[in-house]
């Protein structure tokens, strides 16, 4: 169709449009939580942004600067990602070394002092089996953050290939990977939790993390898939297939580094939802079992003494809670320094 | 419009079929739901051979799914092992769950698309910097915690709400839940309002109607509100449906025997037909609410067009 080609040449975003709808999903990829909400933006502004830039006349010539580079003077100067990065830095020391911020051991308990509040040298109390609740707080972060960081990283890996091998190649393979993502898509992640998990005999913080990475990927792989389809239609794509490079290295040299900015935001956001998820699975009694030490066991079963004793609950509430928005605002601030659009 | 229905129609089966499959046989691999039932002592094997022939639980697993599907579409969601029909329980729960979503929902929408509102419109300035924080802030606490925090200061300490709710479900006591399980739906809400809101108020029609002296509410209301509200009203219509699958730990929290309380208790006795009745339901509800913001996002933006 000459007339089609016209109109797409005019217009680089009707192709982009054109191919998304053609391949809509059945359960369309709504925003239904805040990293597909900002990554779903970046894709959209990474369209608008390739139009390419004439230098202002006169104007001395500067070395062009890539993406990343931009995003880093941005970041550095951005108060809260220098907040969120120090806490991260911080709560990363605590999970590898926990001796370094206490001497208690966390599973050394003395029942006289159940529920006893906090006491000089004990400055979060004790719980209800008489354990330091601050030796717990502290050796709780190793848990929680070992599987925010692997489910993330496993998620991010599958969701990234599939998603990207579904939006590179397109046709049947994409429908296969995206009807398989909905399906796995259309399962309420804390209903499927409870029933998987509860099948599962065996507790331990890599049987939760595999829960995760087997729900949590299609939202990877969407994105990905969008991202890809995004970067695949840009001139320099088509340069460098028309100079004869391969699948192989379109994909690594020349999609990827391109694709992968929101990859990294909505996976930096989903780190933080993925330690939330583990707490509340912990409370429901199907995530960590004791003796692993983590925030959301210790919350579970601080919960039935609230009212007696709520700093049992409290502090590694907060902990958590710090933990899981440090890891947003990260991802938040990463989010706005990649987008060219605010700039 | 009538084949594109058709078409996502259509799209829905394998995803209901799926879905529907892949948690029949995680329920199913629970563990031998007679010996289950029969707790610590050895069941009598010829009880243990009628109640597995009753049960179809000595065909394969792919037959005894579409026996079970069969039956469904009859409205037959068969019984749990304590005699109580599935339907009965469904019946029980659902007007609970719904009372509980009109709450949490008005409470959503109106706080969400207020704050929204006031923050894109005060781009920048401390409203917006507060309203942006404290979303933030709202995402990172896990529910349970505002949970349990607010039924103490609210419902134990101040006394102002009832703590708990109970059998009888009063609009009263469904306020503090339905805070709690607004509260990160709201957050959304909001965010989406204010990045929209902040997008449009530099759009060419905006400018025109402040131009052509309209007044500054019906510029808000009619022309920048009106466009703005298009992607919040998609992520409400979804989160309606999420809603309506019941909330699992706000429903325990508050003692509130909806449709999460009786799926969580299925699953904690192994109750089979419970738990995969449930389960059904829940997917179709969700992947209609999809249809449905489908639908209506066609119907809000005419510029949408069906292929």
């Amino acid at each position: 169709m000459p007339d089609q080609e016209k109109y797409n040449r005019s217009d680089p975003m009707a192709g982009a449009g054109d191919e998304d709808e053609e391949m809509q999903s059945a359960v369309e990829s709504r925003t239904l939580d805040l990293g597909t909400m900002e990554g779903e933006t970046l894709i959209k502004a990474e369209r608008l942004g390739d139009h390419p830039e004439t230098p202002a006349a006169g104007e001395e010539r500067v070395a062009p600067r890539s993406l990343w580079q931009d995003a880093w003077r941005d970041l550095r100067r951005n108060p809260i990602f220098i907040i969120s990065g120090l806490l991260i830095v911080f709560l990363v020391i605590v999970a590898i070394w926990p001796g370094l911020f206490t001497s208690t051991n966390p599973l050394n308990c003395d029942l006289t002092k159940s529920q006893q509040g906090p006491t000089s040298g004990h400055p979060f109390g004790y719980d209800t089996q008489g354990c330091d609740v601050y030796a717990r707080t502290i050796y709780g972060a190793r848990a929680s953050i070992t599987v925010g960081v692997c489910a993330t990283a496993g998620s991010a890996l599958v969701g990234t290939l599939l998603g990207g091998l579904a939006g590179f190649f397109g046709g049947w393979s994409d429908s296969v990977i995206s009807r398989v993502a909905d399906i796995f898509f259309g399962i309420p992640i804390l209903l499927g939790g409870l029933v998987f998990l509860s099948v599962i005999t065996i507790r331990s913080i890599w049987i939760v993390v595999a829960f995760i990475v087997v729900l949590g990927w299609p939202q990877l792989a969407r994105i990905g898939r969008g991202a890809v389809i995004t970067a695949k239609q840009q001139d320099y794509v088509t340069a460098a297939r028309a100079l004869g490079a391969g699948s192989g290295r379109l994909m690594l040299r020349h999609i990827l580094p391109n694709a992968v900015a929101p990859i990294i935001v909505v996976a930096t956001i989903a780190l933080g939802t993925y330690i939330a998820l583990e707490a509340t699975l912990s409370y429901l009694g199907v995530g960590l079992k004791p003796p692993t030490v983590s925030w959301g066991i210790d919350i579970s079963a601080a919960s039935d003494s609230f009212s007696i004793a709520p700093h049992m609950l409290l502090f590694p509430a907060a902990a958590l809670s710090i933990t899981v928005l440090a890891f947003i605002m990260l991802g938040d601030a990463v989010r706005d320094a990649l987008d060219p659009k605010l700039r | 419009m009538g084949r594109y229905v058709l078409r996502r129609l259509l799209q829905m089966i394998p995803v209901f079929i799926g879905t529907t499959f892949l948690i029949f046989v995680m329920v199913h691999a629970l563990g031998d739901p007679v010996n289950a039932l029969f707790g610590d002592r050895a069941p009598d094997p010829a009880v243990a051979a009628q109640i597995r022939a009753q049960y179809n639980l000595n065909d394969p697993l792919w037959l005894q799914y579409v026996k079970y599907m069969g039956k469904l579409f009859q409205w037959d969601f068969g019984t749990t092992f304590s005699g109580q029909t599935v339907t009965s329980q469904l019946a029980a729960a659902y007007p609970v769950t719904l009372k509980l979503t009109a709450v949490a929902f008005t409470i959503e929408v109106v706080f969400g698309i207020g704050l929204g509102l006031l923050s894109g419109l005060r781009r920048g300035r401390i409203a917006d910097n507060s309203v942006l924080i404290l979303t933030l802030v709202v995402i990172s606490i896990p529910t349970f915690v505002t949970g349990y925090v607010l039924q103490y200061l609210v419902g134990v300490k101040w006394g102002i709400l009832p703590a708990t709710v109970g059998f009888d479900v009063t609009f009263q006591s469904l306020l503090l839940p339905g805070i709690v399980l607004a509260s990160v739906s709201l957050a959304y809400v909001a965010r989406l309002t204010r990045t929209t809101v902040a997008e449009n108020t530099k759009a060419d029609y905006v400018r025109t109607a402040v131009a052509k002296g309209l007044p500054r509410h019906r510029v808000v209301i009619n022309h920048l509100l009106r466009n703005s509200l298009i992607p919040v009203v998609t992520f409400l219509g979804t989160d309606l449906g999420a809603l309506m699958g019941g909330a699992l730990v706000t429903e325990r929290i508050f003692n509130i025997h909806g449709v999460g309380y009786t799926l969580y208790q299925g699953i904690v006795r192994q109750s089979t037909n419970t738990v995969v009745g449930f389960v059904t339901i829940l997917v179709i509800i969700f992947l209609l609410a999809n249809l449905l913001v489908d639908l209506l996002y066609a119907v809000l933006d005419p510029r949408i067009r069906y292929a």
